[in-house]
């Protein structure tokens, strides 16, 4: 079984070292299939996996070599498979595989072809550690790694020039870029803090040492290293107030966004909080923090998703809101609730995305659903996908974000939170209007389009039907929520639903569907038949707020960024300038000018040479004679 | 009686000789001499100690020097008739073609 480790791992590597050969030379399509190939093959490894665990019901742990030994610290190159990391690797290669299909159809068009496949595959590369790391150490590598894939590729169209704020929220995919990479620095750092606590505390960085040590340490020490590893993971997942990055990230390609912003990376702050379960369980107060927050960002996100016109957008928003639920579950200690919802969110929400990149192929990268429209009629199968995914993440039955929302609400109500209940029942239904406003703007009603002249045409047939799969999982993956449940709990704390809400159960999944419906319906009466827009609503305080994302990115910029750039500027001056820059001017100038003083004394004439010669010889006696005189 | 410190007087002597020599002629060939004046002064110095302490290393030196002073005459006359050749002097103060 070893060797299904060492494919699913490194078949993503071989790709991007093979594309990254062909990364400067024009596009090649073969590129394109191999990397599709190669990542098809590591799909099919960790299914086999995933297989051979259920099989075992225990995880495979192989270690390669021993890596970092300097000490006591000793960190082995090691992988393990169990129940988590193999459902992780299976969405993630799955979701992966079909987004790399998708993109020979997606970046057809692009220069830069060969080097899109090169950073794709790289990133897999780099979650696949991630997850399959069995120590936090390797989890902290493949956590930059995939930052710094997301930087690659959130900066794909580099070139773009940087425009106001107002024409483009995110300014440029350059600066989106940074944007990104730094929010992850600064939450990075807690992360590393994280680590450092525990490897103080434990002396070890493997989780089955670590987690072995936990009932041994001081509850102080618990509370912080939680703390610090969720500010690690809140970066990664984008949340409040680290979430700023996301929407931002928008400016990448769109099957990044699909792979890196929805399905994969983005998750792995959940699946941080699920493998360190142990630690979160025995640190009640920060997860019952992580469930608020989770919580707060449901609904906070949903509500900027309500009023944006952007198509991208509203799925990132959608996609932190959705991200706030997974938390919301973790943090109730209902774990495998939050990996099942996890999974099932990659596949409608990646389905989402890439039915949306369908739209701006045909749209000509036009991205603002009111100038759309009546779409339904060009792209018919976008349509279909865009329906069910947004189906699944509104949650209806039976499809997957039914089974797995309904059950993080119904954990919310059992755990007693109702206050938490409430919101994410309330989120549920907003969730379900802004995602078929969108639908629906896009795809009924007047064809707005026509003004701008655009003529939309269907995507590649080979690419809608590399979609299927997504949209598939997006249908059923529900029906396999019993399964799963026993998948997983063989690892993870099983969570049950206690009697009385199993009593419940029914009436609690109908209150949310009445939300979701009334969601549906709410849309379908104000954008169904075309878009009417009331200026009284949008020049009003509420729509201003949430357009502007509650000022929050002005807030940053005002009350960090500027202030920041001001102290550098008196630094760079003051400090850099005047103490370190003149101290070494000052040191080049002496030997500048002794050099071109003593210059003189090269005239060229041999026996001016041999007088130095004298003096210097004359020197060396008298230093030499002087010497035994000092001792 | 003349002895060792008399020698050893004429070896620095000759030495200092050579050295001035070196430090304050102009033309090349005399350059020569006085280098030349100042390897034999180094050599009486061998063989006076030599003769002293009743070792003949040192007398063996003062040949190696002298095997070594022809040759190197040898090779810096040529040299010089090559730049006497080139240049139509040899005035140290005429060839100042390594200017910095």
């Amino acid at each position: 079984m070893e060797k299904f480790v060492y494919i699913a791992l490194f078949a993503p590597l071989v790709s991007s070292l093979f594309a990254g050969l062909f990364g400067m030379t024009p596009k090649k399509m073969f590129v394109g299939v191999i990397a599709s190939l190669l990542l098809a093959s590591s799909f099919v490894a960790s299914a086999i996996l995933a297989y051979h665990v259920n099989l075992t019901g225990s995880g495979i742990h192989v270690t390669l070599m021993d890596w970092i030994g300097a000490g006591d610290l000793k960190i082995p190159f090691g992988f393990i498979v169990d129940q988590v990391s193999v459902s992780m690797m299976v969405v993630v290669t799955l979701v992966s595989t079909v987004v790399h299909i998708y993109s020979i159809g997606y970046m057809d068009h692009d220069k830069s072809f060969n080097r899109f496949f090169s950073y794709l595959s790289a990133f897999v590369f780099s979650m696949l550690v991630l997850v399959m790391s069995d120590n936090f150490a390797g989890l902290f590598i493949g956590w930059e790694g995939v930052g710094v894939c997301s930087w690659l590729l959130i900066g794909f169209w580099y070139h773009k020039p940087d425009v106001s704020p107002e024409i483009n929220p995110s300014i440029s995919p350059s600066w989106a870029a940074n944007e990104a990479f730094i929010v992850n620095r600064i939450a990075d750092l807690g992360m590393l803090i994280g680590i450092f606590i525990l490897y103080w505390n434990v002396g070890s960085l493997q989780y089955d040492v670590v987690f072995a040590e936990l009932p041994n340490l001081a509850n102080g020490v618990l509370v912080a290293a939680a703390i610090a590893l969720f500010i690690g993971a809140m970066g990664k997942s984008a949340q409040f107030p680290l979430h700023t990055w996301l929407t931002d990230a928008m400016e990448g390609p769109t099957p990044v966004s699909a792979l890196i912003h929805a399905a994969t990376m983005v998750t792995a702050g959940v699946f941080l909080v699920i493998r360190a379960h142990p630690l979160f369980m025995m640190t009640p107060e920060v997860s019952y923090f992580i469930a608020s927050l989770g919580t707060f960002v449901a609904i906070f996100a949903a509500s900027m998703a309500l009023v944006n016109r952007d198509l991208k957008r509203i799925i990132a928003y959608s996609t932190l809101s959705q991200l706030g639920y997974m938390f919301a579950a973790a943090g109730l200690g209902a774990y495998w609730i939050a990996l099942f919802h996890l999974a099932a969110h990659a596949f409608f929400k990646a389905l989402l995305f890439l039915g949306a990149g369908n739209v701006m192929h045909a749209m000509h990268d036009e991205l603002d659903i009111f100038k759309m429209g009546g779409l339904k009629k060009a792209m018919r199968w976008t349509y279909i996908y865009m329906g069910v995914a947004s189906l699944a993440l509104a949650g209806i039955p039976p499809l997957a974000g039914f089974f797995s929302k309904d059950a993080i609400i119904e954990t919310a109500f059992n755990e007693g939170t109702f206050i938490l209940w409430a919101i994410l029942v309330v989120t549920a239904g907003m969730t379900a209007f802004y995602s078929f406003r969108q639908v629906f703007l896009t795809f009924e009603g007047d064809e707005r389009y026509k003004e701008f002249g655009i003529h939309p045409h269907e995507m590649y047939k080979f690419v809608l039907i590399a979609l299927a799969p997504l949209g598939i999982l997006a249908v059923i993956a529900g029906f396999f929520q019993k399964t799963f449940q026993g998948f997983v709990t063989d690892l993870l704390p099983n969570y049950e639903m206690s009697e009385h809400t199993h009593h419940l159960a029914m009436i609690l999944g109908a209150v949310v569907l009445v939300f979701a419906v009334g969601g549906i319906a709410l849309a379908w009466i104000k954008y169904g038949k075309g878009l009417k827009r009331n200026e009284k609503v949008e020049n009003g305080f509420f729509y201003k707020l949430l357009k502007n994302q509650y000022y929050i990115p002005q807030f940053y910029a005002e009350f960090i960024s500027k202030p920041y750039a001001m102290i550098s500027e008196i630094f760079w001056k003051s400090v850099d300038m005047k103490i370190v820059d003149a101290t070494v001017d000052a040191i080049a100038k002496t030997i500048h000018t002794t050099g071109d003083s003593t210059r003189k004394m090269q005239t060229g004439n041999l026996s001016n040479y041999l007088n130095w010669m004298g003096v210097g010889v004359v020197i060396l006696l008298i230093a030499a004679a002087i010497t035994p005189m000092l001792g | 009686m003349i002895g060792l410190n008399h020698y050893l007087i004429l070896s620095g002597l000759l030495f200092s000789i050579g050295l001035v020599g070196v430090l304050r002629r102009k033309n090349l060939l005399m350059l020569f001499f006085a280098t030349e004046v100042m390897l034999n002064a180094a050599n009486i110095a061998f063989a006076a100690a030599s003769h002293f302490y009743g070792d003949l290393t040192g007398q063996m030196f003062a040949f190696f020097i002298v095997a070594v002073a022809a040759s190197e005459v040898a090779v810096g006359l040529g040299l010089l008739i090559v730049l006497y050749k080139k240049q139509g002097t040899l005035d140290l103060d005429d060839l100042a073609t390594m200017k910095g």
